[in-house]
């Protein structure tokens, strides 16, 4: 069990900058318009940091053992689904109940 | 879109459980961060008692692409303070794509607010009822944590198809995270991010100064 003070203490913290990054940009939004550079940011990042997230969700698959096939199968399921039917909903829950299985039977350790 | 929240919630809710934080730890995240990918990195690191300096520079680094949603966020059709306080807290990503997108061109403000408050509305119920459900799940049953893979897996998807083409942009932001993985395994993210940000400031550089190009 972790400590109450501190877990309140990373809620509040991550409120107050995840905040700050959606107002504050309103109040800077006539010069971040006009820049060129933002602007080719702001439509490539969006892609990269996602991906890299999901590289980070991975970080620790291991990669010889058989029980790294449950994500890279739920992986694939997830991106199929998803190029199949375009319903977020129904990616995630399919992804997700694939690797529930999976991780849970024939891969439990 | 926004019932997608629900059942990413209860994976949400039962993993904070899970990992041993008490329950009321979920709808307190839930209602006052409400940026759901975040909030699941967030669990472990709660967890491992991170000093709080790193989780403000990893939550910077992870919730930073909010900062573009000021672009073309229609803040100027909400009325007042209060909703204009609440328009740009509530901002999280299906927010901002359901309404910055082509079909939210005639909706007035109390509608977009209305839809932001339903989709918070969601979350904080979904990961309420995960906490409090949690310890149903029988022991054995494992791998739900994957949601949160799943969910950045399907905004990565959406975001790639988005870019319509543009290969060298996933390619480089793969190649950041293989090296970050590599180079900086206990700092993957930071060092991913600022790999991925550089290479597309050299790039944006290289292909500016080339010849014919504006």
């Amino acid at each position: 069990m972790s400590d109450p003070g501190y877990a309140i203490a990373a809620v509040v913290v991550t409120a107050a900058v995840t905040w700050a990054l959606r107002a504050l940009p309103f109040a800077a939004l006539a010069p971040l318009r006009a820049s060129g550079t933002v602007q080719y940011l702001s439509t490539r990042m969006p892609a990269g940091v996602m991906l890299i997230l999901v590289v980070y969700c991975l970080r620790d698959l291991p990669l010889t053992e058989p029980r790294a096939l449950a994500p890279v199968i739920a992986l694939a399921v997830t991106v199929g689904l998803h190029l199949w039917r375009r319903n977020a909903l129904l990616s995630i829950l399919g992804g997700t109940t694939v690797h529930v299985i999976l991780a849970s039977t024939v891969f439990a350790t | 879109m926004g019932l997608a929240f629900v059942p990413i919630g209860l994976a949400f809710g039962a993993l904070v459980t899970q990992s041993g934080i008490d329950w009321w730890w979920a709808p307190l995240s839930a209602a006052l961060i409400y940026a759901g990918s975040f909030e699941f990195l967030l669990i472990g690191m709660v967890a491992a008692a991170v000093p709080l300096a790193s989780i403000a520079v990893t939550a910077f680094m992870v919730n930073v692409r909010h900062v573009f949603y000021a672009l073309s966020y229609p803040l100027h059709r909400v009325q007042g303070r209060l909703g204009k306080a609440y328009g740009t807290f509530a901002l999280s990503d299906e927010a901002y794509a359901l309404t910055s997108g082509e079909k939210a061109r005639s909706w007035p403000g109390p509608r977009i607010i209305g839809l932001q408050l339903l989709l918070h509305l969601y979350w904080v119920g979904g990961a309420t009822a995960g906490a409090l459900l949690g310890s149903l799940i029988p022991e054995g049953v494992t791998g739900l944590d994957f949601a949160l893979t799943a969910l950045f897996t399907v905004l990565a998807v959406e975001a790639v198809l988005d870019l319509r083409g543009d290969l060298p942009t996933p390619l480089l932001a793969l190649l950041s995270a293989l090296i970050a993985r590599l180079l900086f395994p206990g700092e993957l993210l930071l060092a991913a991010f600022a790999l991925f940000t550089l290479g597309l400031l050299a790039r944006h550089l290289v292909t500016h100064r080339r010849p014919g190009r504006v």
